[in-house]
């Protein structure tokens, strides 16, 4: 299978899941399809209470917790607040504890490089998903800018799966696709060109591109043939 | 210089702050006459600063503020989402691939090469971060600076005509004409890429000052 036939089998299953076990067990099969040491995600609803899964040990989180590292990681503070991918590389690991931390985080089987994606939500719910691996430079370099995209879907998908974990969440609320939206995902189903769907809705290319592209993300799908097939399977679009 | 400065760190840089909010009344306020809200201290602010955006801003060399713009992600509120729906046929705009770009200004005087860094920022933004179109709000007015600088955008949906027309854009990202901007700013790629290193942390700087 390739990566993304593997991808978009784990997406459907994170898609089902509603239980922190299932994401447990949807995280562990995506560190290990794309090869990496570490895949963590981990949010804090609108509540404020925190959740996580991931692939580093229980010694490491027992550990992490009682030191109160928060206060220190440079991944936690390089990324609060952001809103953009972050390489481990640009953080600032310059103090003394930040370097000792490192050195710790390390003999846990944390990576020495990382890729981290912030995620700000809705009223005050916000999420890092991070990927760590132990390998040189010119290796992540390769590594991120093959599947820096695809990561950042990723990270978004599971914080969509979060979303619907929030207390009094209205059921189905971010998923429905608008009048727009099913038009669009529609003739494609039909077998139109993009080239014809924009014309047929009298609306430019670009125009139909942003609908595509709200769509897609609405669905949690990997691309457009992917977010039809959702979209088709979930009863949204009749063809 | 170009610097990518979050809303939570401005208070690192309080005169280049205060300069930009002031000449954003400037411009939205006194020249262009839309209905913002200015503070006691002639600052315009919006609901959005509060939201920790990015912000770039074009320094001029003797500190003060050439011009400036704000981003914020479409999957959480923006503009065009709580204002414009309408001139995007009811689709919320929601993607981690495009982000909205509002309040593009200009302080008074400066050169058309400000807008023209300004866009070569938006740039970096779009390549670094895997970013694929900005949105946003413009009126008439913005459409000649934008053809000027050669980077029209495309247009989702307008309301009114001549003058007051507001419109909803998508811009995309296109090497070939991140070159041609770059080119009308009188910068370098290399220079743009290393004030985007220098805000958002470069890797290789980072990697030299570790085995220091």
């Amino acid at each position: 299978m390739t990566l993304n036939a593997q991808m978009e089998t784990i997406l459907e299953r994170l898609e089902r899941s509603d239980t922190l076990e299932i994401l447990q067990e949807v995280i562990e099969e995506f560190a290990k399809v794309f090869g990496v040491n570490h895949m963590i995600y981990h949010w804090v609803d609108s509540a404020g209470d925190q959740y996580g899964c991931g692939t580093y040990s229980d010694d490491w989180r027992t550990r992490y917790l009682e030191q109160n590292y928060l206060r220190i990681d440079p991944v936690v503070i390089g990324c609060y607040q952001r809103f953009h991918p972050v390489d481990w590389r640009r953080l600032d690991w310059s103090s003394k504890a930040a370097r000792a931390f490192q050195a710790e985080a390390s003999e846990y089987g944390v990576g020495n490089q990382g890729f981290t994606v912030p995620i700000r939500g809705p009223n005050g719910q916000f999420a890092l998903f991070t990927v760590s691996h132990s390998c040189d430079d010119a290796t992540w370099d390769t590594f991120t800018e093959t599947h820096r995209r695809s990561l950042i879907l990723i990270a978004h998908a599971f914080n969509q799966k979060a979303l619907e974990f929030e207390p009094d969440r209205l059921p189905e609320q971010a998923r429905n696709l608008s009048p727009r939206e099913i038009d669009s995902i529609t003739l494609l189903a039909m077998g139109y060109s993009r080239a014809q769907v924009a014309e047929t809705l009298s609306i430019s290319e670009h125009t139909l591109r942003v609908y595509i592209e709200s769509a897609r993300f609405k669905l949690g799908a990997m691309n457009t043939t992917h977010a039809v097939a959702r979209a088709m399977s979930r009863g949204l679009i009749v063809v | 210089m170009l610097r990518y400065i979050y809303g939570t760190d401005l208070h690192t840089c309080p005169a280049l702050r205060d300069a930009m909010f002031r000449d954003r009344a400037d411009q939205f306020k006194t020249r262009l006459g839309w209905e913002v809200s200015v503070d006691a201290t002639g600052a315009e602010r919006d609901r959005y600063d509060d939201l920790n955006p990015l912000y770039v801003i074009w320094e001029e060399p003797d500190g003060s503020h050439g011009g400036s713009m704000r981003f914020l992600p479409t999957t959480g509120p923006v503009m065009v989402n709580d204002h414009f729906g309408h001139l995007t046929g009811g689709v919320p705009i929601a993607s981690p691939r495009i982000w909205e770009c509002t309040r593009f200004c200009l302080s008074r005087g400066a050169g058309s090469h400000v807008a023209a860094a300004l866009m070569l920022g938006g740039g970096e933004i779009m390549q670094n971060f895997d970013v694929d179109h900005f949105v946003g709000v413009f009126d008439a007015r913005m459409v000649r600076i934008y053809r000027m600088i050669g980077s029209s955008p495309e247009v989702l949906g307008s309301q009114g005509t001549g003058r007051s027309q507001i419109s909803v854009g998508l811009w995309q990202f296109d090497p070939d004409a991140k070159a041609a901007v770059a080119q009308r700013a009188g910068l370098s790629a290399e220079l743009s890429r290393q004030w985007f290193d220098r805000s958002f942390g470069g890797a290789r700087a980072q990697n030299l000052a570790r085995t220091g």
